[in-house]
């Protein structure tokens, strides 16, 4: 019997009015309380040579003081190291990661500078997948690791960008949201800035590097956006110190002919980034890292291992079947081991069994020998016994006789006495 | 479940297994708090979604109910033709449509099930809507294993099944039991106390407290489930809504003037029954529960709980086929009889696990 279990009215999605107050306004705010509780993650990666700001442009940023030590200009090659921290404002707390490149740009062959960084974005992506790819698994409670923004630390030389920028912001923009930022932007000149800044986009876009877009389509943060993007890249200057101006304590670089004011926005751009960075765009960061930069990494990998979508009218379940297989796969190989495992146990066994026979029998014919010597020894103890016992017999015989010969001569002896008694007697009377 | 095991599974879980980070403290303003806004101008954007379904044998107020809830004619006809005769067999029925409140945008579906209880032999008439459960996730499954995604795959899961029980007074009837132990280890369920204008207060909540009894007694869980609360903050604010459950309710489409006010309400020779009135029917807790407190809890649930749990046991069913030589094909799953109810007994197999 056919049955038809769900029937669509045939309504399309129309718009309903409705009469009253139905209250599911407080939507926004109730998804909003949940992400709260949860707390927000944040990973920013920093790209530059040593030297160049990077730490006291994050400490400046996040108007705190990261624990970092100053990293040498001699390590051998380019490593990344990521720091977490937690930050609490209000009722948000974030958990902040800063991941450093320390190295980059110190060593004489930069080829592969950019290698360690890839890796690690890679590394970032494929543990998410994995985590997804899991039959049992918590997204929900998942550390994301993954970046979300990638600052590039541009050297201000003034005149262009390095080969070493192109070639990695290139091997990066596919993975990360970019954005470009000349640091130490208080060694460049005003009119020199303006030359250099257009002359790194149009570098950036002859050479096909994508960097990140600020939204613009939605209303309330598009007129923002589209006013910041023209300023990219963004001339910072970072500082943790604070110099007297005016009447204030401010964030300043104290030279002998002036001040650098960090928050004064004729100054540096460093306002811009923080505008752009935290307080418009985070959300879209994150959400481009997962949605674009995430899936892409995804689809590749996915592709690489054999899985394909099939065409509707195949088998609508192609990555459910390459999981099969593998856990057949798996399985068998288990079985193997097994297999293998029990083998060598049996012949593991078998080895111990003759060992120990090999010893049983030479116990045995420890035994039988230690029986005949015994045998032998208890002969000739007892021929000995019986030497000695003779030698008794003997002995005692030659006891008696002389025994008899001493009774024999003390008879004799007694009865000369009593003859020369006698003798004796008969010559008195 | 295990008390380590219980912080797992919450879909709340906000401690997540993470390097160790160094707590830091801000010398100024950052700015950090404007995310939220990011977020919620982000979420307003691409709307919401929301498939509630209501199950209940006929008669007993469904329709009027969601168009009470929603404050509009959701049903444009009838689903079911009352002057006909009752449908033979179990036919859900889904309706979908958007509303806005104050630039919110709510995708709504609406899933009705008439015909459910109604036939002589109700035997296993849970299955379709199971089935139709799973659908769902299915559906929802399917589009995540995708190479490539869609970038926000449409959600036409269930977040919450409003069961209607029959106002009579006495006990949870074993159709009812039935239904609610297999359904509340797929979906959400809030059961309501329907037509509870023909029980006196009394009656209520003598009704009431029975009703709490026989699903403890038989191990059904509701939500809220106790599990899933987070903190002591929710517990709180959980348990007095558990003390309440199940709600007597009053649905009512049409208006009544009330000393002056026009109210919802049900008009009677012995007087108005106002729905909105918390001293005549605890509609309003419904509303409140489903609508303006709970829902982003109902598909959070959903998703991090109802889904996932259907998602391992998808992943994991097919070692139960038997290995013939070559490989073995995956279809999906059976929707036969007798295949619903070996789904019920693996459902109830796993109690150990997601039991609260």
């Amino acid at each position: 019997m056919k049955r038809k279990w769900i029937s669509f009215l045939n309504e399309d999605l129309r718009n309903l009015s409705l009469s009253g107050h139905v209250g599911f306004d407080s939507l926004p705010d109730q998804l909003v309380n949940k992400s709260t509780s949860q707390g927000f993650c944040f990973n920013i990666l920093c790209v530059g040579e040593t030297g160049i700001g990077k730490s006291t442009l994050m400490d400046t940023l996040f108007n705190t003081k990261f624990e970092s030590d100053p990293a040498t200009h001699n390590e051998p090659g380019v490593r990344l190291k990521a720091r977490s921290y937690e930050l609490q404002e209000s009722n948000v707390r974030l958990k902040l990661t800063i991941v450093d490149t320390v190295g980059f740009g110190d060593q004489i062959n930069k080829d592969d500078s950019y290698k360690p960084i890839v890796e690690y974005i890679d590394a970032q992506f494929e543990a998410y997948l994995q985590e997804e790819l899991k039959i049992k698994r918590s997204l929900f409670n998942y550390h994301d690791t993954r970046i979300h923004a990638c600052l590039y630390f541009i050297a201000p030389t003034g005149h262009s960008l390095k080969s070493l920028d192109l070639v990695t912001m290139k091997k990066l923009d596919s993975k990360v949201n970019i954005i470009p930022i000349i640091a130490k932007a208080d060694t460049i000149a005003k009119n020199e800035l303006h030359r250099f800044k257009s002359k790194i986009m149009s570098e950036l876009v002859s050479n096909g590097v994508q960097i990140y877009q600020f939204p613009t389509d939605e209303e309330t943060v598009a007129e923002i956006n589209a006013t910041m993007s023209v300023h990219l890249p963004f001339a910072v200057v970072g500082s943790t110190e604070e110099v007297k101006i005016g009447n204030k304590m401010a964030k300043a670089r104290q030279y002998p002919w002036g001040v650098v004011q960090v928050e004064n926005e004729n100054h540096c751009d460093f306002v811009k980034l923080r505008e752009m960075l935290i307080r418009v765009n985070m959300e879209d960061l994150r959400e481009q890292t997962h949605t674009r930069h995430y899936e892409l990494y995804r689809r590749c990998k996915l592709e690489e291992m054999g899985f394909k979508d099939t065409d509707p009218d195949s088998k609508p379940f192609s990555l459910q079947e390459t999981y099969e297989a593998k856990r057949n796969e798996f399985l068998g190989e288990l079985q193997k081991k097994e297999e293998e495992m029990r083998q060598m146990f049996v012949m593991r066994v078998k080895e111990k069994e003759a060992e120990l026979k090999e010893a049983e029998k030479d116990l045995h014919e420890k035994f039988d020998l230690l029986k005949r010597t015994h045998q032998e020894e208890k002969k000739k103890v007892e021929d000995k016994k019986k030497e000695l016992e003779e030698e008794v017999g003997n002995f005692q015989k030659k006891k008696a006789a002389t025994q008899l010969l001493q009774s024999q001569a003390q008879q004799a002896g007694a009865q000369q006495t009593k003859k020369d008694k006698d003798k004796k007697n008969a010559s008195f009377t | 479940m295990a008390g380590t095991s219980k912080r797992s599974t919450s879909p709340h879980a906000s401690r997540s297994s993470s390097p160790k980070a160094s707590p830091c403290e801000m010398f100024g303003y950052v700015g950090i708090e404007a995310v939220l806004d990011q977020l919620k101008i982000k979420a307003m954007k691409t709307g919401f979604e929301f498939n509630i379904m209501v199950v209940g044998r006929s008669g007993l107020g469904k329709s009027t109910m969601v168009n009470t809830l929603f404050k509009s004619k959701v049903w444009k006809s009838s689903p079911v033709n009352k002057l006909g005769p009752l449908p033979q067999t179990l036919q859900l029925q889904s309706v979908t449509h958007t509303i806005e409140e104050k630039g919110v945008k709510l995708k709504l579906t609406v899933t009705d099930t008439p015909g459910f209880g109604d036939q002589i032999n109700n035997d296993k008439c849970w299955d379709p809507i199971l089935n139709y459960i799973n659908d769902q996730y299915e559906r929802y499954l399917q589009e995540e294993v995708l190479i490539t995604r869609q970038h926000h795959i449409p959600d036409t899961r269930v977040h919450i099944c409003v069961y209607f029980v029959p106002p009579t007074g006495h006990c949870l009837r074993p159709l009812d039991i039935e239904f609610l132990k297999r359904l509340c280890r797929v979906v959400n369920v809030v059961p309501v106390i329907a037509r509870a204008d023909s029980l006196t207060l009394e009656e209520r909540e003598s009704f009431r407290w029975q009703i709490q009894e026989d699903l403890k007694n038989n191990g059904i869980y509701v939500y809220p489930q106790k599990c899933f609360d987070e903190d002591s903050n929710d517990k709180t604010l959980n348990d007095k809504i558990r003390e309440k459950i199940p709600f007597a309710v009053v649905g009512a489409d049409r208006e009544h003037l009330v000393n002056g006010k026009c109210v919802l309400g049900r008009k009677t020779k012995w007087g108005i029954i106002e729905v909105e009135n918390m001293a005549h029917c605890e509609f309003p807790l419904l509303r409140d529960l489903l609508i303006r407190s709970h829902m982003q809890d109902l598909k959070d649930i959903t998703h991090n709980v109802h889904y996932e749990n259907y998602r391992v046991h998808r992943l994991n069913e097919s070692h139960l086929l038997t290995k013939g030589a070559g490989w073995v094909t995956l279809s999906p799953p059976t929707r036969r009889n007798t295949g619903g109810s070996s789904r019920g007994q693996r459902w109830n197999r796993d109690e150990s696990e997601n039991a609260c």
